[in-house]
């Protein structure tokens, strides 16, 4: 197996980066994911990959020659955070939309104003109707085993769609924790070699990409982007299974932590859900059935199977480290379609909590518990959307 | 037409296809090519924006009408034979 | 490989790489453009292309008149979107996944070069890429109905800079982008316009020669935009040329040569005066601005003119 290590979650990415070896990375730096390229170009720099690094001028600029270097037909990825993505969101639709499977770690950071640099969820939320696949990662591991599963699923021929993999900025991506990395060859095995459809390299074969799609076809392609996402989660659950023959560790669409019998239930993404599993170890041993369901595939969103994973939960309360400002958070509003769609009627309270890095500490996860605890036994919400940790 | 299931994904377009396409039924005024008059300098077939004026062997040839939109270019830059022009345009169904 | 001369006989037998059935206008300038450049390369060419005239009418799903590979993404990025190609061939290259020698040119409109598309270009330009970026400079954003660009002429009547009773059309003098894309010190730097197609096809021969990037600027007419009758296209730009509002000069690793120099120099107003969007300039009340107009192509002419003599003086001291 693989050698076990202690590092930042930027220093894992870059590593995955490093053993994926894609033809073409064009990056831009931002707060908290700077240090991925800058790794990166270490390994460029010294040889250690073959990858072409283009240092573009800007993150559209950086997405846009991801685009035109994913259509020349080959492997490309970059990362970013924030502001970074907020600056190639016109391009993260024409990536997706063009079926390009750019691979990209987002390390997630709230977007201004007030500027910011500490993680929150608002980059990655705020792109989650651009048309790619979402993985969220709880640590350093999860980032790292995601992004090599991200490749064959993106590069998957029922999907053929971009991913991007969230880790929280700071949090994770500056914090030393310990975790395995996988031998070379057997991430190079695992992915595989890359099989370009229709590059533009291919001049023998000249293609048109890019064209005006008017309302006589426009629909038709969404509805294929649709088809593939669909496509996506059997995919994940397929390259889960591999992943864990080469690793030894499981994944899956979501993980579900002492979920089969809560009454109470949990819904956190990322670095918190660790924060909340000691927590609820704690109500478990005074009896209480409290459950985290921690989502890992954002983007197609598993509305059946998590609302089957969270069918016994009388009351829910989902946490959200990102809001849409005027609306419930945008978990929340996954978890509530999840529930409804399946006939379900629990009690739910939106919690916003960590925006812009706030501390999201034990004590907030008791403050929720106790909260459905006492739901569970009036039947009354106080609010149905509320911060955590807001001074008054 | 054909429905999703069977579109090329991500929109690609066949390199080309556009020579398909009628633009000849955009013309008011169709050019004319009085091959007496005509010096063979081939002007009007670089100055033409619709790839429409045919050339075989570095010899002028028809005019492709199905792509031809009658802008007159080629008929004002044809210097022609002694003043004559070898190109005229005439407006169309006349 | 021997090249084929630059006689329209010898490249008439060249295939046509941008088909008709195109949905430009009748008598537009940009592939009258295009087509030249195609047809001056003499090796595989992939294209990238900026939102806009060129873009939209050529590709109208499921009809493309691109016969070489060619890639559109969003309007600001032509640049960006041929680095990323190019980077890709490079590193195929690199790693022996691909042979040919092929290059690449990124096509865009005033809007999408000197304005929107502005910093994405000279990105590219200072990353030293081995590209061929090409404007086709119509003078306006013409594919959302003709607003002002930087690239908009003095005194010009647009849709977002009308002649008004108050205002009389664009106030502000063209942005000389030509002379930026020179001070990046790039191996090449050309004006052309596809009246003069052998001067336009030789820029591209050059062009597409240096190992590097390269941007070439061209003048291409747009009937709907100008307001001129669809035949004028060829005579217009050529005016354009003569009165030196629009000259044909190139930076070859940073040495000026003016390419064509009018034996008599013609005002600016017989460029002016042919064109709609300069018809209110000819009342009494703005003889002004053509007069301004006049002074800025003699500011400019006589500075390319002082600079080609001192790198004649220089070469001559040597
Ligand atoms: C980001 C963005 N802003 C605005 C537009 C709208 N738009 C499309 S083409 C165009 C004008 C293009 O002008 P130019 O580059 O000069 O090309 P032309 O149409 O004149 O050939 C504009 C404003 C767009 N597509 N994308
Ligand atoms: S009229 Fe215009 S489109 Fe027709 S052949 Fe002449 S130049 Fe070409
Ligand atoms: S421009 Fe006139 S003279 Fe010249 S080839 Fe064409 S038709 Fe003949
Ligand atoms: S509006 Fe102008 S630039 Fe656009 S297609 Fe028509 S003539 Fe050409
Ligand atoms: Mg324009």
């Amino acid at each position: 197996m693989g050698k076990k290590l202690a590092v930042t979650g930027n220093q894992a990415v870059a590593e995955a980066m490093r053993q994926i070896n894609p033809d073409v990375c064009a990056a831009y730096p931002i707060t908290p994911s700077t240090e991925v390229m800058q790794r990166f170009a270490s390994f460029v720099a010294d040889g250690k990959v073959d990858t072409e690094l283009v240092t573009v001028e800007s993150e559209h600029s950086a997405m846009s020659a991801c685009i035109g270097a994913a259509a020349a037909g080959g492997r490309v990825m970059t990362a970013t955070s924030s502001q970074g993505l907020a600056l190639m969101w016109e391009m993260l639709h024409i990536a997706s939309g063009m079926r390009f499977p750019i691979v990209m770690p987002l390390v997630n950071r709230a977007l201004s104003a007030p500027i910011n640099i500490h993680g929150d969820h608002s980059d990655g939320m705020g792109s989650r109707d651009c048309g790619w696949i979402q993985l969220f990662s709880e640590n350093g591991q999860e980032a790292y085993d995601n992004l090599i599963q991200a490749i064959r699923i993106a590069e998957h021929d029922d999907v053929r769609l971009p991913a991007m993999v969230c880790m929280d900025g700071f949090i994770i991506s500056h914090s030393i924790e310990s975790m395995e990395y996988l031998p070379d060859d057997v991430v190079r095995n695992f992915i595989g070699e890359f099989r370009p459809k229709n590059p533009l390299l291919d001049i023998e074969n000249p293609v048109t990409y890019g064209p005006l799609v008017l309302p006589d076809f426009f629909m038709e392609f969404k509805r294929q982007q649709h088809e593939a996402m669909l496509n996506v989660k059997d995919v994940v659950l397929d390259v889960a299974r591999e992943f864990e023959k080469i690793s030894g560790r499981g994944y899956g669409l979501f993980e579900a932590y002492r979920l089969d019998d809560a009454e109470l239930a949990l819904v956190i993404l990322n670095s918190a859900a660790g924060t909340a599993k000691d927590v609820i170890d704690e109500y478990r041993e005074k009896g209480i059935k409290v459950g985290l369901l921690k989502p890992r595939l954002f983007r197609p969103f598993p509305y059946k199977e998590v609302a089957e994973a969270l069918s016994s939960a009388r009351v829910i309360g989902v946490l959200d480290r990102a809001d849409s400002l005027g609306g419930f958070g945008p978990m929340y509003m996954e978890i509530s379609s999840a529930m409804t769609t399946n006939g379900a009627k629990p009690l739910m309270i939106n919690k916003i909590y960590g925006l812009g890095g706030r501390d999201f500490m034990p004590e907030h996860v008791v403050q929720v518990i106790d909260e459905l605890k006492e739901i569970a036994e009036t039947g009354n919400i106080r609010l149905q959307k509320d911060f955590l940790g807001v001074r008054e | 037409m054909k429905g999703w299931k069977d579109l090329e994904i991500g929109a690609i377009t066949k390199a080309g296809s556009a020579d398909e396409y009628n633009t000849g039924s955009w013309r008011a005024f169709r050019p004319q090519w009085i091959e007496e008059n005509c010096i063979q300098c081939l002007f009007c077939w670089i100055y033409c924006p619709d790839s429409a004026v045919t050339v075989k062997d570095g010899k002028r040839g028809e005019f492709d009408y199905l792509h031809c939109k009658g802008c007159g270019i080629c008929a004002r830059e044809c210097p022609g034979k002694k003043g004559k022009k070898a190109i005229v345009m005439v407006e169309e169904g006349k | 490989m021997s090249t084929t001369p630059l006689r329209l006989k010898e490249l008439s037998k060249k295939d046509e790489l941008l088909t008709g059935g195109h949905r430009l206008c009748a008598g537009c300038g940009a592939p009258i453009a295009v087509r030249q450049v195609l047809l001056a390369a003499e090796m595989p060419v992939i294209a990238s292309n900026a939102t806009g005239c060129l873009e939209v009418s050529t590709t109208i799903y499921p009809y493309s008149a691109w016969k070489i590979p060619w890639i559109h993404t969003a309007f600001e990025n032509a640049a960006a979107t041929i680095s990323g190609v190019e980077a890709m061939y490079r590193s195929l290259k690199k790693q022996g996944k691909i042979k040919e020698r092929i290059k690449f040119i990124a096509f865009g409109g005033d809007g999408g070069t000197y304005d929107i598309g502005f910093q994405s270009l000279s990105g590219a330009m200072e990353r030293g890429h081995d590209i061929v970026y090409i404007c086709y400079d119509n003078g306006a954003y013409m594919n959302t109905g003709i607003q002002r660009s930087s690239a908009t002429p003095l005194g010009a009547n647009t849709t977002t800079s009308p002649a008004g009773s108050v205002i009389p059309g664009k106030v502000q003098p063209r942005k000389n982008l030509t002379k930026i894309m020179a001070a990046h010190g790039i191996p090449y730097v050309a004006q052309t316009t596809p009246a003069h197609w052998r001067d336009l096809m030789t820029k591209v021969r050059k062009a597409l020669d240096v190992d590097g990037p390269a941007f070439i600027n061209v003048l291409a007419s747009c009937n709907r935009g100008w307001r001129t009758p669809t035949d004028t296209t060829i005579a217009d730009t050529k005016m354009a040329v003569e009165t030196c509002f629009w000259p044909l000069y190139e930076y070859e690793n940073g040495r000026l040569t003016i390419n064509y120099k009018p034996k008599e120099k013609k005002p600016v107003t017989e460029f002016l005066k042919t064109q709609g969007r300069f018809k209110h300039l000819f009342s009494p009340e703005n003889e002004g601005i053509l007069e301004r107009a006049q002074e800025l192509v003699d500011r400019e002419w006589e500075a390319l003119l002082r600079e080609e003599s001192l790198y004649k003086s220089e070469e001559e001291k040597a």
